[in-house]
């Protein structure tokens, strides 16, 4: 992909210092609490956190639907905040995708270049053009009331393209999809934002559907951006406790930072070994800290090295593609590691049997709280 | 299936029979009315076989054509103003966040429903009294001004139901599309509501061609309307022709609230 490593791209949505307020006195609630974050050019930017942390809030915001309490948002360096929604070269595809009940397929797809005045024949040529983008072409003069939910989805996307927006927001569009369609529809996203190269932001508390789609995630909890990166990021270097938790399964371990080089730190734990452990950009660990271990990041041994956490079996879950050790530490805390299964591989363990459990390189990341 | 052990109504004793009974009282004196409409005899009680011959009368009367023009001419104005205006009452009480005080505007708007009649009809009598001395004018304008008064709430109910059913993210849609709230307006909020207004129009049709009390109140003279017309020949010698009116009144309704009940059901 020729996008990466193309440097510094310019920055499409920045939002600074928002904060949003609703109701006011004692029933005032803190949606968003002065977020700054930075969307680039050309990015497929996903907006990832449990119900009522604030996402939604902030895609409103974007699209114009409401307006912050206080801060900046600004498209392309224009400050946009106090403009109405249909001043905004911005287009939205909805939860519940909103289609037009009295028009055809068609007729939703021209809607926004009609608002725009677009004279009539440009309109077909690019309700045609959105269609094939969509692979919808067979259905232009249907009723949306007649078409199934993923061609709904789809009708959706391409209305919300059509105009040629400088940002695509996408609030949770494949949540009422069944779990096939919406393992196609999150291609098919990745395919149309390839293709068009739109800013794509993309809101959803599912994290799985995050870990696959985006260039970049930011994690929300409470009306804050705990932390903005890259899937890869997110999932291996966890900096906050609720990132952790939030994305993928977690082992926690306490331990005493011993020495710091660069940014990794030696880190005596609790349970009895030392790890590497790397650091999060801006935090400097000192004395007590938590680190976080994903499961399949561990090593389950039937003959513990020097440098492993000895435990004992308490339950073995198996589930087909992988088996997860529930494993109890001799020095107190659980751990769980999950061990693909190669052919005949962790048929020798058993509940209640003695182990070891190796964490592997670079697998350890330190919390920052 | 129901399980037996939940309550069921229809399981008390009795309840056929009362059922019965219900629907025996409100159709069976109709029944007989549209029957006895066919009587070929003069009288609305002893049958003496089939005839056409009272709904030729009616149609060559020339004072039930006059009252029947009068009644539609007054019903169309005042259904129409009636529901223009319930359409924006709608609108301003469902498109915008719950303040306090809606609830007493909801009570306002529907008033007449409330209201005994006759007390409309007499505040009314009054109010126009004065009018028509300040004025001297004394044309239908009153009787057209009444009617679409009491007929707003029926025309506002089922609008104000349409939009609280109305997928508010639909217009939010349309102003993400560049659509302004005028724009938005004409080409989503409208067509969707077009169900909800015809079937307030036809509410508020039915109910100013029926009224009575009201009408008899605010009329002058000569401004009879076919219920009114009806009731004044009840006093005088009553023959099937007054069935046969009755029935052809009955057929429009019956229309119109089919109509009614299938742009209803359209809308889910």
């Amino acid at each position: 992909m020729g996008r990466a490593g193309s440097g510094e791209r310019r920055s499409a949505i920045e939002a600074i210092g928002v904060s949003k307020v609703f109701g006011n006195g004692d029933d005032a609630v803190r949606a968003l609490d002065n977020v700054d974050v930075t969307i680039r050019e050309n990015e497929f930017f996903t907006l990832l956190g449990p119900s009522g942390c604030g996402k939604t809030t902030l895609l409103r915001l974007i699209a114009g639907f409401d307006f912050p309490t206080e801060g900046e948002i600004r498209l392309y360096g224009e400050d946009i905040a106090p403009l109405p929604p249909f001043k905004r070269p911005v287009n939205t595809v909805f939860q519940n995708y909103a289609l037009f009940p009295h028009m055809t397929v068609a007729q939703n797809i021209g809607f926004g270049l009609e608002m725009l005045g677009k004279p009539k024949a440009e309109i077909d040529a690019r309700i045609s053009e959105m269609l094939k983008l969509v692979r919808m072409e067979e259905l232009r003069n249907r009723r949306t009331s007649q078409i199934s939910g993923g061609q709904q989805q789809r009708v959706a996307l391409a209305r919300a393209l059509a105009p040629r927006p400088k940002v695509l927001l996408l609030d949770e569009p494949l949540s009422a999809l069944d779990f096939k369609l919406r393992k196609d529809m999150q291609i098919e996203l990745k395919r149309l934002q390839h293709e068009t190269g739109i800013t794509f932001i993309f809101v959803t508390h599912d994290q799985e559907e995050a870990l696959t789609m985006s260039d970049r995630i930011a994690v929300m909890s409470k009306g804050h951006i705990l932390q903005i990166g890259s899937p890869r990021d997110i999932y291996d270097r966890p900096a906050e406790r609720f990132v952790a938790n939030f994305i993928g399964d977690t082992n926690f371990l306490e331990g005493q930072v011993k020495e710091v080089h660069g940014s990794k730190a030696r880190i005596a734990l609790n349970a009895g070994a030392e790890v590497e452990a790397g650091i999060s950009e801006g935090a400097n660990p000192q004395g007590n800290v938590t680190i976080v271990v994903r499961p399949e990041h561990a090593a389950i041994q039937a003959r513990p090295g020097a440098d492993a956490l000895k435990g004992t079996i308490e339950n073995i879950v198996y589930f087909g593609t992988d088996t997860h050790f529930h494993i109890k530490l001799a020095s107190g805390p659980h751990f769980i590691v999950r061990q693909q299964n190669r052919h005949g591989a962790g048929e020798e363990f058993k509940t209640g049997m003695p182990v070891g459990v190796e964490i592997g390189q670079n697998a350890a990341q330190v919390l920052k709280d | 299936m129901v399980s037996s052990r939940t309550f069921s109504v229809k399981r008390q004793t009795g309840f056929g029979t009362i059922a019965l009974l219900c629907f025996v009282l409100l159709y069976v004196p109709i029944a007989t009315l549209v029957a006895y409409s066919f009587n070929a005899g003069p009288s609305i009680a002893i049958w003496e076989g089939f005839s056409w011959r009272w709904y030729i009368a009616a149609w060559n009367n020339q004072q039930i054509v006059e009252t029947s023009v009068r009644s539609f001419v007054i019903a169309s104005i005042a259904a129409v103003v009636a529901t223009t205006a319930a359409t924006m009452a709608a609108l301003a009480t469902t498109r915008t966040r719950p303040y306090r005080g809606l609830n007493f505007i909801y009570g306002f708007i529907n008033q007449p429903l409330m209201v005994p009649e006759i007390v409309t009809g007499i505040a009314l009598l009054i109010f126009f009294a004065i009018v028509k001395i300040w004025t001297g004018y004394t044309g239908l304008g009153y009787l057209i001004v009444a009617h679409t008064a009491f007929c707003i709430p029926f025309a506002y109910l089922p609008i104000r139901a349409r939009l609280e059913n109305m997928d508010l993210t639909l217009e939010r849609a349309a102003a993400d599309l560049y659509a302004t709230p005028w724009m938005t307006f004409r080409k989503v909020t409208l067509p969707l509501l077009w169900p909800g207004i015809i079937a307030g129009l036809m509410l508020a049709f039915v109910v100013s061609l029926d009224d009575v009390v009201i009408t008899e109140l605010v009329k002058s003279g000569g401004q009879d309307t076919l219920p009114t017309y009806m009731l004044g020949q009840l006093r005088r010698v009553v023959t099937p022709e007054i069935n046969a009116i009755s029935s052809v009144f009955l057929l429009i309704s019956i229309v119109i609230v089919t109509l009614f009940f299938f742009l209803n059901r359209k809308q889910t």
